[in-house]
């Protein structure tokens, strides 16, 4: 039986080592050639046997320079790290053998068999992605069907926007406050005014007309902002002492949460109007605004709720021994804790939003997915729907990680427990 | 003397248990007074009604002369003059030790920032953690911890404290330190109600002593009596165990 499995053993590692890494190397060769040169060199075998052939060559290789303590550095790196039993060599095969295989086409399909120059279709020639579309209908992707005379307008917006938030790292502390409130409770409206327009000698574009991603900003940013304060209060609510107020809460949250989003939105477009007297009229965007925010803070107030429940009762008690009634308890002592313990709850419930925006396609108003959804059926551009999407799905990525880092980061910096 | 607390005929239940049985109590300006007793025998539920974190559903607790129910609509007003230290401590984690102290004044009292913080760093060394003013609760050993919550509680310059128990949860090495804080304020003429088990501390600075059994106040008698010949079999029993 002993000769059988034959044990690597230090006595013979330049043999075992040689003969380990030379079948390791056939099989990356093997993969490489078949990737790159469309060449099987296994293809005597049967086609099964032939399609594993590489991996069965690597596990046997890396079963073979498995030496614990062989001296060599690299070698007990590699053994460690990727060859510590015969599963994880054969998961570390898989893996690299699997990014060998499709990494290449996916970069050949995203840059080197890819389009760039031109402006119609007819000028996509490769068998790569079609950026051209991308790059013609770019600016729709932003502004949508905002008149292209008026898009400064959206951009001194969100310029004005990043300027506040960059300034507001670099005034001075005790100027924080006052510059947060204006960023929460002024500055909304001016954006607002100065893209509806209407006033001040700014021409109306009606909210049909706005679009893209800068719409997709505009809902996200409100609904964000406005879901969390609601969020809060029903949290607070649902854990209140007084039956009406906690009642209320339970049925609004659990109202919200059951039903889908979509369909809260279709309500908000053809249910909520009948309900409004003759001649009163709401905007759609604003609609679609609340429609989105209730629905969120819904889930908001389940999340708080969690950190309100994981504080210790001896907080509350604390805080009343000191001659703090209700609201100063919870604003001074039990959300400041409560809230930093599901800020990766507050996180996620964030990202699902911006994520659900898209749906707003319902009601008629087109952010960046609708309207690649929209650019996709130009009779012009019919086929270029992967793209597009591809386009979206990365700004919406970009978007979400990046609210991911600053919520990562906001966890370190508030941490106390250093 | 002027009574500053004083309860009468108070009882109370949780559901059905009775944690508390007709008790009468009167406690002057000035006084110090130890509850001790089993554990379950109502102490900590005693002192707890006497700020009404817990209610009590029969009797009568009058605190610096206003009487204590549920129609007491200014009860902030009242815990603001009681500070309580606590058996865990219950400092805020999210808030360094001055801010901890100084929280409550800033924003119960209205007191101005800067004021408040002298105030805290005052009591900070009174307690002897000046220094720690800038750490968080979760950097400090647990007798600094319950120094600060004592310095925390003096912020609101209490008229009257009380303390759960603000040893039980320490290492034996870091009882002392509390107990000198605790010694020192007694002799400042703080009004005090003591629950605790370190009997070393109540013959130092107590005035009267209490002994409770199963809800009930079984004896009340002057320090020295109380150790000395205390007149219940339930207390001799209860001392010949602790002592």
């Amino acid at each position: 039986m002993k000769n059988i499995f034959i044990r690597p053993n230090k006595e013979n590692l330049t043999s075992f080592v040689t003969i380990g890494s030379f079948l390791v190397f056939i099989s990356f060769i093997d993969v490489l050639a078949n990737t790159f040169l469309n060449l099987n060199f296994t293809s005597f075998l049967p086609s099964k046997l032939s399609y594993f052939a590489p991996l069965i060559l690597g596990t046997i290789g890396l079963y073979l320079i498995r030496i614990e303590f062989s001296g060599n550095k690299l070698l007990d790196r590699i053994n460690t790290n990727f060859n510590s039993s015969n599963l994880n060599a054969i998961l570390s095969l898989i893996v690299i053998f699997t990014l060998i295989k499709y990494i290449p086409p996916i970069l050949n399909w995203f840059f080197f068999d890819a389009n760039f120059a031109g402006n119609t279709k007819e000028d996509c020639t490769g068998s790569g992605a079609c950026w051209v579309f991308v790059k013609v209908w770019f600016n729709r992707f932003v502004y949508g069907m905002y008149p292209d005379s008026e898009q400064w307008r959206i951009n001194s917006a969100f310029i004005l926007l990043f300027a506040l938030v960059g300034a507001s790292f670099f005034v001075p502390a005790k100027l924080k406050k006052y510059f947060l409130i204006f960023l929460i409770f002024v500055y909304p409206i001016i954006g607002l005014k100065l893209i509806s327009g209407g006033e001040f000698g700014l021409k109306y574009v009606e909210t049909g007309a706005w679009g893209g991603l800068s719409l997709t900003f505009i809902v996200s940013a409100f609904a964000l902002i406005l879901c969390f304060p609601v969020g809060m209060f029903l949290a607070l609510g649902r854990r209140s002492s007084l039956p009406a107020i906690r009642y209320t809460s339970i049925g609004f949250i659990e109202l919200w949460r059951g039903v889908p989003l979509i369909t809260v939105l279709f309500m908000s477009a053809v249910m909520f109007p009948m309900f409004l007297p003759d001649g009163t009229y709401v905007d759609k965007l604003i609609r679609v605004l609340i429609a989105i925010t209730l629905f969120e803070a819904a889930y908001m107030a389940e999340v708080i709720r969690g950190g309100l429940q994981a504080l210790p009762k001896g907080q509350y008690e604390a805080a009343k021994s000191l001659g703090m009634g209700y609201w100063r308890m919870h604003f001074l002592i039990i959300l400041p804790q409560a809230l930093k313990l599901v800020i990766p709850g507050i996180a996620n419930t964030f990202l699902a939003l911006v994520k659900d925006t898209p749906l707003i396609f319902v009601v008629g108003l087109l952010e960046l997915a609708g309207m690649v959804n929209l650019a996709k059926t130009n009779p012009k551009w019919l086929g270029m729907a992967m793209e597009g999407y591809v386009f979206a799905g990365l700004v919406f990525w970009v978007i979400c990680y990046a609210m991911s880092r600053y919520s990562q980061n906001l966890e370190k910096k508030l941490s106390t427990e250093r | 003397m002027n009574k500053i607390i004083e309860l009468k005929n108070v009882n109370k239940w949780f559901d059905k248990f009775q944690a508390l049985k007709e008790v009468n109590l009167e406690v002057n300006q000035q006084e110090k007074i130890v509850i001790c007793g089993p554990s379950g025998s109502g102490k900590s539920t005693l002192i707890r009604c006497i700020n009404r974190l817990e209610e009590h559903q029969e009797g009568e607790i009058i605190v610096d002369g206003k009487e204590i129910s549920e129609n007491t609509k200014d009860i902030e007003k009242i815990r603001a003059e009681v500070g309580m230290v606590f058996q865990q401590f219950n400092l805020f984690p999210h808030l360094s030790i001055l801010d901890n102290c100084t929280l409550a004044p800033i924003w119960v009292k209205k007191m101005p920032k800067k004021q408040a913080e002298e105030l805290a760093m005052n009591n900070l060394k009174r307690v002897q953690i000046a220094d720690q003013a800038k750490k968080f609760p979760g950097q400090l050993s647990g007798g600094q911890q319950q120094r600060s919550a004592l310095a925390r509680a003096l912020c609101m310059e209490p008229k009257i404290m009380l303390f759960d128990e603000p040893t039980s949860a320490l290492d034996p090495e870091m009882i002392k330190e509390v107990l000198d804080s605790m010694v020192d304020l007694a002799k400042a003429g703080m009004t005090m109600i003591v629950v605790t088990h370190e009997m070393g501390f109540a013959k130092e600075v107590a005035d009267n002593m209490i002994f409770m059994d199963e809800g009930r106040i079984v004896e009340k008698a002057k320090t020295k009596d109380f150790f000395d010949n205390p007149k219940s079999d339930r207390t001799k029993l209860f001392l010949s165990q602790i002592l």
